[in-house]
């Protein structure tokens, strides 16, 4: 065989190998047998965007844990509580395990997952490999799924209508700094070109 | 006709990671790949076996998930103690239609249809299965996409825990069906991230051969 490896792409999803082709602008490559996405045509300034897209997640996720979610109040007594707040009182009562898995999925794997995204990203806009960003990329990767903001979002709406029967409820800065959070995460893991940024990495080897 | 061109077919392997796809290593040593440096394997290792360990592990840590109460409401008119399902009746008595709804769909049909989907998958790859395989690899991308969503009731939980507390008249427990409960859904988290849908086209290949 003569043409090279790195000129294929095969389906992670079937295995089916395909010959890597250009694509028109915003065009799409998925596979022919089983349908899975391979790759796409991202625009050039795809990272610059991802990149302007975390930062201001990161931003918002400090807002989002540093102010109470929501509020409320039960006959003149007021009640409030931040996301790690939250975390404790579940440690307290004695529900470590799921107190753990609250600050894991909501806390640490976002906050790894925009630090790192942001690091790599800021690294390779200066044409830089940047310390550690391989390894940083692995890790985005891999943590990805454990990464639930959005699952979070419905979780404490729904706790509010709940609470809605029984008390007045304040909604707090943090709760819309949460949604906010939630569509930023979302839109910088679509703008970001994993494709492009591979490829710079390679080349600054 | 002729075999499929796979990556494993051809003697490549694809990396998982940053999915460059590179000649494979004489077999014996461990494969990485050239540019990211990530271990590569032409299929997950243990695939099956990974698969079933931690399903079936989920399967009965189902039970208690639902039996068990996931929250404890005490006040002055005593104590309540709510299951998944008991939380759902009451968010559908008190008119919350939708939400009931949603919080059904979230927390009962995902994690049932998400261990009875795997249950299919890896049953169907157990016995080389070669029918339906376009339909059981978009099943199993609807398993990995929808899978997380069944975390809601924990974070309901959470926030309810955090708030209600010793000074608003009534206090709110975790119950030991929240841990059972938010360690079905890591299991099968695990179990779908195991399973490994190549196999699913492998079989066949093997029945193409003569």
């Amino acid at each position: 065989m003569e043409t090279p490896p790195a000129a294929f792409v095969a389906c992670l999803e079937c295995d089916l190998l395909h010959r890597r082709t250009p694509l028109p602008p915003g065009g799409e490559a998925r596979c022919k047998r089983c349908g899975a996405r391979l790759y796409r045509a991202a625009p050039a300034d795809a990272n610059e965007r991802a990149l302007a897209l975390a930062l201001t997640a990161c931003i918002l996720f400090i807002v989002a844990n540093a102010y109470p979610i929501v509020g409320l109040d039960v006959q003149g007594v007021r009640n409030s509580a931040t996301l790690f707040g939250a975390v404790e009182s579940l440690w307290d009562d004695e529900a470590r395990a799921v107190a753990v898995l609250v600050f894991v999925t909501t806390i640490l794997v976002p906050a790894a997952e925009l630090i790192g995204l942001t690091w790599v990203l800021l690294a390779l806009r200066q044409g830089e490999r940047g310390y550690g960003a391989v390894p940083l990329l692995h890790f985005i990767e891999s943590v990805k799924p454990w990464a639930m903001v959005e699952v979070f979002v419905l979780g404490v709406l729904v706790s509010l209508v709940k609470l809605a029967h029984i008390a007045i409820i304040e909604p707090g800065v943090a709760l819309f700094s949460f949604g906010g959070l939630m569509l930023f995460i979302a839109a910088a893991s679509a703008a970001f070109d994993p494709d492009a940024a591979w490829s710079q990495l390679e080349a600054t080897q | 006709m002729n075999a499929v061109p796979t990556a494993a077919g051809m003697g490549l392997l694809s990396c998982e990671v940053c999915r460059l796809v590179s000649r494979a290593p004489a077999p014996g040593g461990d494969a990485h790949c050239p540019r990211c440096g990530a271990t590569l394997h032409a299929r997950k290792p243990a695939s099956l076996a990974r698969t079933w360990s931690f399903l079936i592990a989920a399967m009965l840590l189902y039970v208690p998930a639902n039996t068990l109460p996931i929250m404890d409401t005490s006040s002055l008119f005593g104590t309540q103690r709510d299951t998944i399902v008991s939380g759902v009746a009451f968010l559908w008595t008190s008119g919350s239609f939708v939400l009931a709804a949603l919080v059904f769909f979230a927390s009962v049909m995902v994690p049932l249809a998400k261990m009875i989907a795997l249950a299919v998958l890896a049953g169907s790859v157990q016995v080389r299965s070669v029918r339906n395989r376009r339909t059981r690899t978009r099943l199993f991308r609807l398993v990995e996409f929808i899978g997380r969503w069944s975390m809601l009731d924990i974070y309901v939980v959470t926030i309810l825990v955090a708030l209600v507390q010793v000074n608003t008249l009534a206090t709110i427990h975790a119950g030991p069906g929240a841990a059972a409960f938010g360690a079905v859904v890591v299991l099968t988290m695990f179990a779908a991230a195991s399973f490994d849908p190549r196999l699913i086209w492998d079989m066949q290949e093997e029945g193409e051969r003569p």
